[in-house]
């Protein structure tokens, strides 16, 4: 009889302290990755005469959706499980629509303060939603999105059904494209920094026992305000870039597919230190315009794709992969 | 005028009544969130198209697909439940999966044009006083009392449905019972995908099939069921009553495209204030901060 093993390698264990310093092995261990994937997202906006105007367009979009699933994440580690990032995503795409159009503010400007503004809105909707939690504010969450949709095209507010059409795009291609590059890269690794720092610790506190932290007089709400409150500025921010890529908005930007797309991302790469929904990402988007060939085929073969993924590999795919980065694996007699 | 809203009231109650029974059932019993109700209930209705256009009778054609829905519930949760049981969010999203696959699969056969459309099992109409009623809509309003009536009968009087009411108040009592309890929740889910069926096939033939209006079924499923309270028959009754009769109001007074706005509204408004429904009591503690 044999059973598998694993142990850390002697690398990794070194690399926990400040022993990183120790050469020049090490330290690239530690920061290859990271490197890695800065470099990634840097030189593909470079690549547009290899890759071809499409697949650029691809690659943006994937950023956008990664910061859309970074956002989900976070919510995620205070506990809310939301299946309605749509609302956060439709809420930036209509403010900056609505700035840019009717208030004519340059396409920068209106997408900064359509982050903080949408932010403002969604922390004042979502915020009494996250007294409840588990499957209810899953629930709760699913219905908002529907609602609003529902309700602009009932009240014909904002262009009904129509939209708002006529928004003024970003001309400038790598102002566009660096500026989502930028935004992910910073969003990634100051929610990391910020996750290990005492702060963090409260925050995945919450998701923990919301009791105890209550009890050691800590005010959750505060904390949960400013979680929910930095997570709708990101997917307000991603929703505000997709409204000026696509000059239009309309009620197909509360529509399920923001709302699966981050979900599905996360399940994919694994809730993992926001790389692995960063990683689900960037395979999600490719994956789902390569299967664009199949009509209205396209969401099925996505959800069994997903269906397999949750009862193979629960873990995600980052998880895997950094297990095998991080540890041995050998057999063992018993 | 107020007879109708009276009449049609009732008739929209009954409606919503049939169409929620087997999703408040299976949550009520093994706390299973089936998301992919809205999709058999479409598959329901699509089979007695399918098996109606090939010669078969009526109620030939009702009872297979009744059978062949409960059997897919059945299914469902052997394959796919069952490994993630307990994780209520992946249950969630897998099971809303399966549904989205159904219903596009559906809808890339074709099923989107108006010509499906399954017979009412009477035609005609009678009179309540001076407000017409036709007699599908007087056999959904008394089926739907039947079904209470049943439901009540087998919860309370046969063995596997007292068995049910045990693995819903306790899971780990009803083990040590002897109560083989992951093959009760397949049961759960399979009643429920079976009183899916019935109520397609016997609300389906006011309208027409439309693959779209599998997702409006389980949005009305899951407000009734939050309204109501998860878990609470009672609760249940009476959100579908007050539903039904929102339902008729909202399209006397307003138009039909409010009533999903109204339907939304109140699922929001409902978890927002009183996250366990107007008629639950125990989920209250445990889930509110």
């Amino acid at each position: 009889m044999k059973r598998k093993e694993r142990i850390d390698r002697g690398i990794k264990a070194r690399c926990d302290d400040i022993y990183a310093l120790l050469s020049l092995k090490e330290i690239s261990y530690v920061v290859a990755p990271k490197v890695c994937f800065v470099l990634f997202i840097l030189t593909i906006p470079l690549l547009k005469c290899f890759l071809g105007y499409y697949w650029e367009r691809v690659f943006y979009l994937a950023t956008l959706m990664a910061i859309l699933a970074i956002s989900w994440e976070l919510l995620s580690y205070i506990g809310l499980i939301s299946l309605g990032q749509a609302f956060v995503f439709g809420v930036g795409a209509y403010t900056s629509g609505i700035l840019n159009i009717n208030f004519h503010m340059p396409v920068l400007l209106s997408i900064l303060l359509a982050s903080v503004f949408g932010a403002l809105i969604c922390t004042l909707i979502l915020f009494p939603a996250s007294k409840i939690r588990g499957i209810y504010f899953a629930m709760i969450t699913l219905c908002i999105p529907m609602f609003f949709s529902k309700m602009i095209e009932a009240t014909e507010i904002f262009g009904g059904t129509s939209g708002i059409s006529g928004v003024s795009s970003i001309n400038n291609y790598y102002v566009e494209m660096y500026l989502a590059a930028f935004m992910l890269i910073g969003a990634f690794f100051c929610l990391r920094r910020l996750m290990s720092t005492d702060f963090g610790l409260l925050i995945r506190g919450i998701k923990d026992n919301e009791f105890s932290l209550m009890a050691s007089g800590i005010n959750i709400y505060k904390i949960k305000f400013f979680v929910i409150f930095l997570s709708s500025a990101l997917g307000c921010f991603a929703g505000a870039c997709m409204c000026h890529y696509y000059q239009f908005v309309g009620i197909s930007a509360f529509s399920l597919d923001y709302s699966i797309i981050p979900l599905s991302c996360a399940i994919l790469g694994g809730v993992d230190g926001f790389a692995g929904s960063l990683l689900g990402a960037f395979i999600v988007c490719p994956l789902s315009e390569m299967l664009r060939g199949f009509g209205t085929l396209r969401i099925v073969i996505y959800s069994i794709l997903l269906i397999i993924f949750i009862l193979l590999v629960p873990e995600g795919l980052f998880s895997y992969i950094s297990r095998k980065y991080h540890q041995l694996e050998r057999w063992k007699e018993i | 005028m107020w007879s109708l809203f009276f009449i049609y009231g009732l008739v929209n109650s009954a409606i919503i009544l049939l169409q929620t029974a087997g999703f408040g059932l299976t949550f009520s019993i093994s706390g299973i969130a089936n998301f992919s109700y809205g999709a058999l209930y479409i598959f329901s209705g699509i089979i007695t198209y399918l098996l109606l256009s090939h010669g078969f009778s009526l109620c030939i054609s009702i009872a297979i697909s009744v059978l062949l829905t409960s059997f897919a519930g059945f299914l469902i949760y052997w394959l796919a439940i069952y490994r993630i049981r307990g994780m209520p969010l992946s249950e969630v999203i897998i099971t809303f999966l399966l549904g989205v696959i159904i219903i596009e699969s559906l809808r890339w056969k074709g099923f989107v044009t108006y010509e499906f459309t399954i017979p009412p099992i009477l035609e005609g109409n009678i009179f309540i006083g001076s407000v017409p009623v036709d007699l599908q809509r007087v056999i959904i309003f008394f089926s739907a009392l039947f079904l209470l009536i049943i439901l009540y009968l087998f919860a309370h009087h046969t063995k596997i449905g007292l068995a049910l009411r045990g693995v819903a108040q306790n899971e780990q009592t009803a083990l040590c019972f002897g109560i083989n309890t992951e093959f009760l929740s397949s049961i759960s889910v399979m009643l429920g995908a079976g009183i899916c069926a019935i109520s397609a096939n016997l609300i389906l033939p006011l309208g027409i099939i439309s693959v779209d209006s599998g997702y409006d079924v389980l949005l009305v499923a899951i407000a009734v069921t939050v309204v109501g309270g998860l878990g609470s028959s009672v609760g249940l009754f009476l959100a579908s009553l007050i539903f039904g009769y929102i339902q008729t109001a909202t399209t006397m007074f307003l138009s039909s495209k409010w009533i999903m706005v109204v339907y939304l509204f109140s699922i929001i408004a409902v978890l927002m204030i009183r996250p366990s429904g107007i008629m639950g009591k125990f989920k209250e503690i445990e889930e509110r901060i």
